[in-house]
């Protein structure tokens, strides 16, 4: 690090107000810290951790007018941003602070050509000799490495892929060539793959340019590969910052600690359940499956497109056991979930559970067949019923398959109970419950039918990673003791590594390479699963019980 | 539900707006007590101006005008009440089964709603009443056949919408059949949408009978405001209170209306507002 670097942002005591009648009356209180040249500094925290806010504050950004800035400085350079005029802030942004969102695909107009969007920050800041843009527009794609930049120049964002969007946005963000750039949560809708590429494009240009990059982020493994230096926020306060080797290794306040406890290691649990009997019972064989989406119709439309989403897909899953299927999106795994749960109709293949092909029974054999599997939801706000008391929720599946009501809503207590509530949680509604504790729910509906096989479908994806860790608990203490047999989806290869005894990883529909845990993190055959494993943020650190800090 | 009734209380137009209605519907209810004989009946001198011997004046027949006015409130409350429930039930069976099943059902049904939609629904319903005669029932046939449509498209869009969360998911996943699922756990999620329109429907309803019934479309032994302003609209000149009086009465009821369904609207879905 070059001895010149200056401060460039400092932030001292700032504190946002929050309108009356929200949870907390401020979204962050007396926060201070700074951002030099040559640095990547890193806010991490969970979600209403208030570390948007933050950078939202910085540029004036808030999202509402109730949200306001109650007290503190934001100095840029010795220019205090609270106190300039909306001119000078229009001046500023993009020139001297620019920022990078989280969603790429609604953070650029779906209407414009990428050159133009970006064209258009040139002309609104008046930079330069006009004739000298649209080469500059060029000279700044190819600087984020994005091919072809001629024919991106022409693209609309639908055009471009996830990574290539995010690219875009990153060469909006620098054709000003600003001093600070501000990225909120970059890379969190990008699978893992592409993270990493974003993630070596963000710290080679910032290198190049000796920039500032302040990056929000809630994850640590992002954070362990590419933070110089860290803020910790919890509810709206900082808890602890520092270097990142520092925080990292030997993490002073207990919240980082717990933390970076909770994220999931990347070595195998060598336990005594990954003994699975082989003489266990097949409880669901699938073989040869095969959707295609985009049907042809009436009038078959030319080159319309069809995507394989599974081909010719086949598993085993023996009675206790945990298969893992992991991938991208768009790898075809949700699809093989609800194919397997019949909630989609497969164009080929058989589904054997306990040897019965559930592919070809009629309208009334099926629904009773379908108590023995049973899936548990990604979003946790959007697969329980707004409208449905918890209890009634639970209860009704057991009711539909002709349990007493009476029995139904007993057992309907007992499984909540199993799940962590207690029973004063059956009169009340969904919306009263956290994230983690409607995938409780989701989870107990599942159990009150008895099913043969879970298939449990990114069930803590949508999570933080505090709560992450006690449904994953939660879910092998249930497993253990009820002896079930899970069939586990997810793209997070971390997750997958602590939860399954068997994985199977798919690529564009079809599964690439498949056997225990250990054998494919630690011998990966296929060069697709050597890729993933590898672009796995913070792969360098240990976390979790590796890392030995409880 | 005690958050909602606090919601609507707070919103000062909507309370003005359900006061109004209210007062509308009392002068419905009360308007035999008050005046037991017929409103067709001959009570004094043609042509009396209001506030004299009667509040609202005489009409060219010399019959009490307020008298008129009360009656007509009946028969406009209720045609549109009994023409909106008929046709929020035909629109919801049709956009619920199109939205819900999809596919080639919800291409047959709603190419079916597209067709009555073409058709301009004022001149729809004069031929409707003018074909079968006019009457109490043809009118309120009439008024349901023109105001389903709109009803279908929005429960059709609805129902995509609550179809595709995963919680739908789950109930199929657990094997339950296709009528519990649309009247168990579609159909409560669809329901403020449904109250909200079939409100506003109610204003519309009573704005068509008010139409008919002023071409002379409509039981000619019933009183109502439309039949008043087009009997009167020949003395206009001479007599304004004749047309003057039953139309405010309309405009002070369809208002009203609106004003209770946009608060409705509003206490029902609070996030919309709050923005």
């Amino acid at each position: 690090m070059t001895p010149a670097s200056q401060t460039l942002l400092r932030i001292e005591g700032l504190t946002i107000d929050l309108p009356p009648g929200a949870d907390r009356p401020h979204a962050v209180q007396d926060v201070s810290f700074h951002l030099d040249q040559d640095e990547i500094l890193c806010i991490v925290g969970e979600s209403g951790s208030g570390k948007s806010m933050v950078s939202r504050a910085i540029l004036g950004l808030f999202a509402s007018r109730q949200i306001k800035v109650g007290a503190g400085r934001i100095d840029f350079k010795g220019e205090d941003l609270l106190g300039v005029s909306d001119a000078r802030l229009r001046a500023l942004r993009t020139r001297h602070i620019a920022m990078v969102f989280q969603e790429p695909m609604t953070a650029l107009n779906p209407v414009m050509k990428i050159g133009q969007q970006i064209l258009e920050v040139l002309d609104v800041h008046a930079d330069g000799d006009p004739g000298g843009r649209r080469q500059r527009v060029l000279d700044v794609l190819d600087a984020v490495h994005l091919p072809d930049p001629a024919r991106i120049f022409d693209a609309y964002p639908h055009q471009l892929s996830g990574g290539q969007r995010q690219r875009a946005m990153i060469a909006m963000a620098l054709v000003l060539e600003p001093e600070v750039l501000i990225a909120d949560e970059p890379t969190t809708a990008l699978d893992v793959t592409t993270q990493a590429q974003i993630l070596a494009l963000v710290r080679e240009i910032q290198r190049k340019r000796r920039m500032g990059v302040l990056f929000i982020t809630h994850d640590f493994g992002v954070v362990a590969d590419i933070a110089d230096r860290i803020v910790v926020m919890q509810r709206g306060q900082v808890v602890e910052q520092g270097a990142a080797r520092e925080v990292l290794g030997a993490p002073r306040a207990d919240y980082t600690r717990t933390l970076l406890a909770a994220v999931p290691g990347l070595h195998p649990v060598s336990s005594a359940q990954a003994a699975s009997p082989a003489a266990q019972p097949e409880v669901l064989r699938v073989s040869g499956l095969c959707k295609t989406y985009g049907t042809p119709g009436l009038l078959p439309r030319r080159g319309a497109r069809r995507v394989h989403a599974l081909n010719d897909v086949s598993l085993s899953i023996r009675r206790g056991e945990t298969l893992g299927i992991v991938g991208e999106s768009g790898s075809g795994k949700s699809t093989l979930a609800r194919c397997i749960t019949r909630l989609v109709d497969p164009d080929a293949g058989e589904i054997l559970l306990n040897d019965v092909d559930i592919t070809t029974l009629g309208q009334r054999a099926l629904r009773s067949a379908r108590r023995r599997m049973q899936m548990v939801f990604q979003d946790p706000y959007g697969s329980l019923n707004p409208r449905k008391t918890v209890g009634s929720l639970v209860a009704e599946g057991p009711i539909v398959h002709g349990t007493a009501p009476a029995q139904a809503w007993s057992r309907a207590r007992e499984l909540l109970e199993l799940v962590g509530l207690d029973a004063r949680a059956l009169d009340r509604f969904p919306h009263e419950f956290s994230g983690g504790q409607r995938q409780r729910i989701g989870l107990a509906r599942a159990l009150a039918l008895e099913p043969d096989i879970l298939v449990l479908d990114e069930p803590v994806s949508a999570l933080d990673v505090l709560v992450q860790e006690q449904v994953l608990q939660l879910l092998a203490d249930v497993r253990r003791r009820l002896g079930l047999t899970v069939l586990f989806i997810t793209h997070d290869l971390r997750v997958a590594c602590q939860v399954c005894d068997r994985i199977a990883v798919m690529r564009r529909g079809e599964i690439v390479e498949s056997g225990p845990v250990a054998q494919v993190f630690s011998q990966p055959a296929h060069g697709y699963t050597r890729e993933l494993l590898a672009a796995v943020p913070g792969r360098g650190q240990a976390f979790g019980r590796e890392a030995g800090v409880a | 539900m005690k958050d909602f009734a606090v919601r609507f209380m707070r919103n000062r137009p909507a309370v003005v707006g359900l006061a109004l209605l209210l007062g509308v519907v009392g002068v419905a209810l009360l308007a035999p007590v008050v005046y037991p004989g017929s409103p067709f009946e001959m009570v004094g001198a043609p042509f009396q101006p209001p506030l004299g011997d009667y509040l609202f004046g005489t009409d060219m027949l010399g019959r009490n005008l307020t008298a008129a006015v009360a009656y007509g409130a009946r028969v406009s409350l209720l045609i549109g009440l009994v023409a909106t429930a008929i046709a929020t039930l035909l629109g919801v069976a049709i956009g619920g089964l199109a939205g819900y099943f999809g596919g080639w059902v919800d291409t047959l049904l709603m190419r079916v709603t597209e067709i009555f939609q073409t058709i301009p629904f004022f001149l729809f319903a004069i031929l409707l009443v003018a074909v079968l005669t006019p009457s109490l029932h043809s009118v309120v046939f009439a008024i349901s056949v023109v105001s389903w449509p709109p009803m279908a498209r929005l429960v059709r869009g609805e129902f995509i919408r609550v179809r595709s969360r995963e919680f739908i998911e789950a109930c199929v996943s657990m094997g339950m059949s296709h009528r519990r699922i649309i009247f168990l756990h579609i159909l409560p999620n669809t329901l403020s949408a449904i109250i909200v329109t079939g409100s506003l429907m109610v204003a519309t309803a009573i704005l068509i009978e008010a139409g008919l019934s002023f071409l002379g479309l409509s039981d000619a032994n019933i009183m109502s405001w439309g039949y008043i302003i087009g009997a009167g609209r020949s003395a206009l000149r001479t007599a304004w209170w004749v047309c003057a009086i039953p139309g405010m009465a309309i405009l002070v009821t369809v208002m009203a209306i609106n004003l209770v369904g946009e608060g409705l609207n509003d206490a029902l879905n609070p996030r919309l507002k709050r923005l």
